[in-house]
């Protein structure tokens, strides 16, 4: 029997710059004017070529998707030149707020739409969600639990190495007190870590390819949603900036670095 | 006073520090409910505490990542008729929660680090640098329960200690729970190795060693005992494999927040800042002046680091002497 064909769906965020200051605006919502493609959704995406580049016979799709406002299409368009097949982002007035419970409403019915819409030649297609093992501003790691309770699909999280085997795919992972190994059989959301892989950097000639790739944008009446639907369940009731740290006393060692060291510690009544 | 579903992925013999908190700040809310995943043997024992009236355990252990634990806490938060569920911001306790949220179709709140009586709550944001205050919008009442992870030590361990104190045994519900069939199978299971040394998460002091150590870490193992201190890595440590990776502090490591953060020959880039800039107190040792981890230390020294560090170790035991 040939291998049934896998579509694997990448979830990129575009995300205000780590290394830049990142900052809430008067509506208590992080200030999304600027961004870049997550360096944590970086790993996933190349968790998925690395699937695809080593399956001999299998046709497998990278689906890139984004849900962000209209700055994240630069989110998608990197994820094309790294090497994904086609792109979908998803922008709606109706998302700007959206927690955790509302983001993982829409990405269920995008990653629907997206796996409803893919033609493949060899058969019915299983799929694979992708996903970095957090965002890099919310850091709360729960979209990838609540997206597969949405789909009906397992869920395995924090993976540090993924193997497509024919039926299944194994997955070590670091829990909680124990590293693991899991097989996990489709449809499922898998979250990828930074142990996982070292991201490639798109070349020229990627670059100039990812131009004819398919980039679909979409409102939420394109993938089925009311506004309503995606309603945040948590209200941010303030944000508080906490006064950036500054630097303190600087000393070059003259041979008794260490001693000042233990007298600083003393006089803050640290020991 | 509202009832509170606590929930333990796995318990052992004992509560660890972190449960201990997670139990205290339950017990501010109201009556404690406790449900547990995994264990062996017996765990009442563990949870005769004041406070904790009632737990609830799967008929078999469940442990992560088995999806039926979020069946068992569908059926403790109807039995415990809980407002709020709380649970620990590690990868497991989320993935169980996150799914609970939305079968309770309500919010979620991760990596808090308080929470009031009417359920406000406060975490930090943008890794530190904010602390943002929210709660459930709840249109409709009775409102489903919130529920809320929390990210360790943000009570005083003698506080803790205070809080929570033994008491009688809490009852027993067995729920009718059994591990699922399909989906997802454990192939093959490592226990991490645990140091004698304080849990990083959970230290009132840390020492950190990046590339600079050159892959030695016995000075600062040596000073990390010295000052009882946990013991932590910058990625270009762990990813050399000088330590293990549990060790390693920053954006995709552990967040710490200890009172003292001892950061030698890491030359603090953001994602190692990001881990670690909520510190108390920084101090730095870093052979060169412009390293970025000069910027938010409060003592920083320009120098070597297999120099400094030995000469520290001496004067703290001449200290003691
Ligand atoms: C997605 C992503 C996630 C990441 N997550 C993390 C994370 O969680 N934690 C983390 O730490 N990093 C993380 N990193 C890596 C991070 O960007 C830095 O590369 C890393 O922190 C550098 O480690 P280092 O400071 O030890 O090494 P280097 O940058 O090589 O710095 C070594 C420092 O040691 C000093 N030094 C050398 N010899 C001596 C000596 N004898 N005495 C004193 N000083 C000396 C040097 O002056 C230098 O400043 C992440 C990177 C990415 C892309």
């Amino acid at each position: 029997m040939v291998n049934a064909p896998l579509h694997i769906i990448t979830l990129v965020k575009w995300v205000p710059d780590a290394q830049l200051e990142r900052r809430y605006n008067a509506e208590g919502r992080i200030d999304r004017s600027e961004g870049v493609l997550s360096e944590l959704d970086e790993y996933p995406l190349e968790a998925a070529l690395h699937i695809k580049e080593a399956a001999q016979d299998r046709e497998v799709r990278v689906t890139a998707l984004t849900m962000g406002p209209a700055g994240a299409s630069t989110a998608a368009k990197k994820a094309l030149q790294i090497g994904a097949d086609d792109a979908y982002q998803l922008t709606d007035d109706a998302l700007i707020g959206a927690d955790i419970w509302a983001t993982s409403v829409a990405l269920k019915a995008a990653v629907e739409t997206a796996t409803g819409a893919a033609e493949f030649e060899s058969g019915e297609p299983e799929y694979l969600v992708l996903t970095g093992m957090a965002s890099e501003e919310g850091e709360s790691g729960a979209v990838p639990a609540q997206l597969a309770e949405r789909l009906g699909a397992h869920v395995v999280t924090y993976a540090t190495a993924l193997d497509l085997e024919a039926e299944r795919l194994v997955v070590t992972r670091s829990g909680g007190t124990e590293s693991q190994k899991v097989a996990v059989t489709m449809p499922a959301v898998v979250s990828v870590t930074d142990q996982a892989n070292d991201p490639r950097y798109p070349n020229f000639k990627a670059i100039m390819a990812a131009k004819k790739k398919p980039l679909t944008r979409w409102t939420l009446a394109d993938i089925d949603l009311r506004p309503e639907q995606v309603g945040a369940m948590v209200r941010v009731l303030r944000t508080d900036a906490r006064p950036p740290r500054t630097a303190g006393e600087i000393i070059t060692d003259e041979g008794d670095a260490g001693v000042k060291i233990v007298e600083f510690l003393v006089k803050e009544r640290l020991l | 006073m509202s009832n509170v579903l606590v929930f333990f992925d796995e318990l052992g013999e004992a509560l660890s520090s972190a449960q201990k908190e997670l139990i205290a700040q339950a017990g501010a809310l109201g009556e404690v409910h406790i449900a547990v995943g995994a264990y062996t043997g017996d765990p009442t024992p563990a949870l005769a505490i004041d406070g904790v009236q009632e737990v609830y355990l799967p008929e078999e252990s469940l442990p992560a990542p088995e999806v039926a634990v979020v069946d068992l806490l569908e059926t403790s938060v109807t039995e415990s008729r809980a407002v709020v569920v709380l649970g620990s911001a590690t990868a497991d306790v989320t993935d169980a929660l996150a799914r609970l949220a939305v079968r309770l179709d309500t919010g979620l709140i991760c990596g808090a680090a308080g929470i009031s009586a009417d359920l406000v709550v406060t975490k930090g944001e943008l890794a530190g640098s904010y602390t943002t205050t929210s709660q459930l919008i709840s249109a409709t009442a009775p409102a489903a329960p919130l529920v809320v992870t929390f990210k360790p030590n943000n009570i005083d361990p003698q506080r803790v200690q205070t809080l929570v104190t033994r008491g009688e045994q809490p009852e027993v519900n067995v729920l009718p729970v059994r591990p699922s069939v399909g989906g997802v199978e454990i192939l093959e299971r490592t226990a991490m190795e645990v140091s004698a040394r304080p849990p990083l998460t959970e230290a009132r002091i840390v020492v950190a060693g990046g590339r600079g150590t050159d892959g030695d870490f016995t000075p600062l193992e040596e000073l990390a005992d010295e000052l009882g201190a946990g013991l932590g890595a910058s990625r270009a440590a762990t990813d050399a494999g000088w330590i293990e990776h549990a060790a390693q502090v920053g954006q995709t490591g552990v967040t710490v927040s200890p009172q003292l953060y001892i950061s030698a020959g890491i030359s603090g880039a953001v994602h190692q800042r990001a881990g670690m800039q909520t510190a108390g107190t920084i101090v730095a040792i870093n052979k060169d002046e412009d390293a970025q981890v000069f910027e938010i230390a409060d003592f920083g020294v320009v120098g070597d680091l297999h120099e400094v560090i030995p000469q520290m170790i001496e004067e703290l035991r001449r200290r003691k002497r």
